[in-house]
C-alpha cells in the first residue's frame, strides 16, 4: 500500500518504504524469493532515515513534534502501563477531554498520569479541542495531581498541546488564574513529579503540566514561550518568517538541555517517533522508571527544596556594577 | 423664510484639540484637556470621568509606600541576551534603546513601610519593553518574594504586562514557574500577598502571580487576560462583545475580589493587611468603622 509523504523531507523515505512495500507484495503474489533486493533497500532506507533526522532544521523539528502520525499520550499510555483506569471531570464545570487523566501501574508501583490528548482525526480532535485545554481541564489535573499526593504517589505528565485554548469561555471561566494556581500548587506537591515533552510543548497551556522535579524531552520534541509562527507574525510582521523564528526562539530538546531547562533527552528511533511507536515507549518507560527511582529515594524536603531551587535558578541577567 | 427651512450648514467638525506641551494632558476616556500638574495630584485619574491614566512604577511606589521609607533591592540587575536573539532588530539593541530612555527593567521591587507596616513591593513598568516578562523581571520578583519570606512581611505585586519576553525564549516562560514557586513557599508561611491588576496585565504574567494573590485588586476598566484580544478574536472568527476582558468583567465572572480606584488602593491593602494580621489600634478601628 503505498502512502504518500506527509513532510517534504521524508519523500525519499516515503519513497523507498514504498518500494519495500510493492517488493514484499511482488513475492508473496509470485512466491519468489527477494530478501537479497529486500535487505539492501532495508539498509537504504535506514541510513536515509538516520541521516534525516540527525539532521533536522528548527523547523523541521516544529513539523515533526506536530506530525500526524506521532504518538500520542493515549498511545504512550497504553505502550508503558498496565492497569489504566482514566478519570473524568473537574467537579466544578464540565469534562475537559483535551487533557486525560489517571491511575496507572508502572513497574510494581501505582502513579497518576496527566497528559494532554490531541485527537488522531477531525472527529475525535472536535472533542479534545486539538489538544488545547480549557481551564476545566487544567483544574481536572490539579485535582488529579492532589489525590495523587493524598495517596503519596508520584506522579507522570505528558505535553503536547499547541497552547490552552484562546477562547471567550476559556476567558470567562479564569484561563490565566488555572494555569497559575498548578504552577504554584505543582511547586508544594510533596510527591516526585517527572514531566516528559512528547510533542509540542506549547508555551503556558504546556507549562501548566511541567513544574516537576525531572524534565523529559523526547529527541524531536520542541518547548517553546511561543509557536514560531506566533513569534513570527509579532517580531517579524509576518508568519511567513517562521523558519527564522524557529531558529532564533532556540526551541529543540537540544537547545534546552544546553540553556539547563530539559534535564534528559529520549531518544527516538530512526525515522522519528512516528515511524515506530513501540521503540519509542520502550525507551521512554525505561527513562520513567529510572528518573522516578532516583526521586523516590530523597526525603519530601529535600526534594521539595530541590524543586524550588531547580525553578528559582531559570534565567539570565547581567549586574551592573 | 421660516427658520425651519433656513438652508442647513453642514455641521463643522471641531478642531482637534491638541495637547499643548507638558503643561497639559488629555483624557483617553473623555478628551477633556487636563492641567498636568492638577492630574499628577489626582494621581493621574481624570477628574471628570475617573479613567485612570497610565503611571510609572515610581509613581505606583510613592503610591502605595510612606515617604522615605522606600528602599529598593537589586536596582543594578539588567537584561542578558543569553539566545543571541535577532529579529529585524537585534535584542541587544532593543535592551540598549529601552535603557537609553532611562528604564532598566520591566520592574521596580523594593522593601517599605505602608501606613506605618513594613512590606515588600514589586512594580511593573509598561514602559519597558511592554512590560514584558524576562529572566529580570523573574529574579527580581522571585527575589523580593523571598525577602517577604525571610522577613515574614507581607507582599504586594503591581502587575502591568503585554505578556512574555519572546526573546528570551523557554526562560522567559520559565519565570512563570520560578514566581509561582516562591509564591508557593509565601502561601505555606501564611504571608499574605496583594496582586494588584493594572492596564494591561496579559499573557504569561496573568498566567502566574497576577492571579495568584490572596486578593487581587483591578483598577477600573484595565484588560486583563491570559490570550489578547485580538488573538481570541482570530480564532473565534467574531467581534468581542464590549467590556470583554475588562477589570469589572473579571469581577463578574468572580476572577478578581474588588474593583478598586487608584486613589483607594493605599487604604483597601492597609485595610487587608489589619484584618490578616489582626493587628489594629482604637483609632484605625473607629476611621475604618466610620
Amino acid at each position: 500500500m503505498a502512502s504518500a509523504p506527509h513532510l517534504e523531507f521524508e519523500r525519499d523515505i516515503v519513497e523507498i518504504q514504498n518500494q519495500i512495500d510493492k517488493l514484499l507484495d511482488l513475492a508473496d503474489r509470485k512466491q519468489i524469493d527477494v530478501s537479497g533486493e529486500l535487505s539492501g533497500l532495508r539498509d537504504k532506507l535506514h541510513t536515509l532515515k538516520e541521516r534525516t533526522y540527525d539532521n533536522l532544521r528548527p523547523i523541521e523539528q516544529v513539523l515533526v513534534a506536530r506530525h500526524p502520525q506521532r504518538p500520542y499520550t493515549l498511545d504512550y499510555i497504553t505502550r508503558i502501563f498496565t492497569d489504566w483506569i482514566e478519570l473524568h471531570g473537574d467537579r466544578a464545570f464540565r469534562e475537559d477531554e483535551a487533557i486525560v487523566g489517571g491511575w496507572a501501574h508502572l513497574e510494581n508501583h501505582s502513579v497518576m498520569v496527566i497528559g494532554h490528548q490531541k485527537g488522531r482525526d477531525m472527529k475525535e480532535n472536535l472533542r479534545r479541542n486539538f489538544g488545547m485545554p480549557h481551564p476545566e481541564g487544567y483544574r481536572k489535573a490539579l485535582r488529579l495531581m492532589r489525590q495523587a499526593e493524598k495517596f503519596r504517589r508520584p506522579i507522570i505528565t505528558f505535553i503536547d498541546t499547541p497552547g490552552a485554548y484562546p477562547g471567550l469561555g476559556a476567558e470567562e471561566r479564569g484561563q490565566g488564574e488555572a494555569i497559575a494556581m498548578n504552577l504554584r500548587e505543582m511547586a508544594r506537591l510533596k510527591v516526585p513529579l517527572v514531566s516528559v515533552v512528547i510533542g509540542e510543548g506549547g508555551s503556558g497551556g504546556a507549562l501548566a503540566l511541567g513544574v516537576t522535579d525531572r524534565i523529559l524531552m523526547l529527541e524531536h520534541a520542541v518547548y517553546s514561550v511561543i509557536s514560531p509562527e506566533g513569534c513570527a507574525a509579532i517580531l517579524w510582521r509576518s508568519a511567513e518568517h517562521r523558519e527564522a523564528a524557529a531558529d532564533a526562539l532556540k526551541m529543540t530538546s537540544a537547545n534546552l538541555t544546553a540553556l539547563g531547562v530539559c534535564d534528559e533527552i529520549v531518544r527516538e528511533p530512526a525515522g522519528g517517533a512516528h515511524s515506530d511507536w513501540d521503540q519509542t515507549a520502550r525507551a521512554l518507560k525505561e527513562a520513567l522508571v529510572r528518573n522516578l527511582e532516583t526521586l523516590s529515594e530523597l526525603p519530601v524536603d529535600e526534594l521539595r527544596q530541590a524543586r524550588w531551587a531547580k525553578f528559582e535558578a531559570m534565567g539570565a541577567w547581567r549586574e551592573q556594577a | 423664510m421660516a427658520w425651519f427651512r433656513k438652508d442647513k450648514k453642514p455641521l463643522k467638525a471641531q478642531d482637534k484639540r491638541d495637547v499643548p506641551g507638558d503643561v497639559f494632558d488629555k483624557c483617553e476616556g473623555c478628551g477633556e484637556i487636563l492641567y498636568s500638574e492638577r492630574l499628577a495630584q489626582n494621581l493621574n485619574v481624570c477628574p471628570t470621568c475617573g479613567h485612570h491614566l497610565r503611571i510609572s512604577a515610581g509613581e505606583y511606589v510613592d503610591l502605595f509606600i510612606d515617604p522615605d521609607t522606600f528602599e529598593e533591592h537589586d536596582e543594578s540587575l539588567r537584561a542578558a541576551d543569553p539566545l543571541d536573539f535577532r529579529d529585524l532588530k537585534s535584542y541587544t539593541d532593543r535592551i540598549a534603546a529601552a535603557e537609553a530612555k532611562g528604564k532598566m527593567e520591566a520592574v521596580v521591587s523594593g522593601t517599605g513601610l505602608l501606613d506605618a507596616m513594613p512590606v515588600a513591593i514589586a512594580v511593573m513598568d509598561f514602559a519597558y519593553i511592554g512590560g514584558s516578562m524576562g529572566s529580570v523581571v523573574g529574579e527580581k520578583i522571585a527575589r523580593i518574594g523571598l525577602v517577604a519570606h525571610e522577613r515574614g512581611i507581607p507582599l504586594i505585586i503591581v502587575s502591568a504586562s503585554g505578556g512574555a519576553r519572546m526573546q528570551e525564549g523557554i526562560y522567559s516562560l520559565m519565570q512563570m514557574a520560578k514566581t509561582s514557586a516562591v509564591l508557593a513557599r509565601l502561601h505555606e508561611a501564611g504571608i499574605p500577598y496583594f496582586s494588584i491588576l493594572t492596564h494591561p496585565t496579559t499573557g504569561g504574567v496573568t498566567a502566574s502571580y497576577a492571579m495568584l494573590g490572596d486578593v487581587n485588586l483591578a483598577e477600573p476598566e484595565a484588560l486583563i487576560g491570559f490570550a489578547g484580544p485580538r488573538v481570541i478574536e482570530e480564532t473565534i472568527k467574531q467581534a468581542l462583545p464590549a467590556g470583554f476582558q475588562r477589570s469589572e468583567f473579571l469581577l463578574e465572572h468572580g476572577m478578581v475580589d474588588k474593583v478598586v480606584d487608584r486613589r483607594e488602593l493605599k487604604g483597601t491593602v492597609a485595610l487587608l493587611m489589619r484584618h490578616m494580621s489582626g493587628e489594629w489600634t482604637e483609632d484605625e478601628r473607629v476611621s475604618v468603622g466610620r
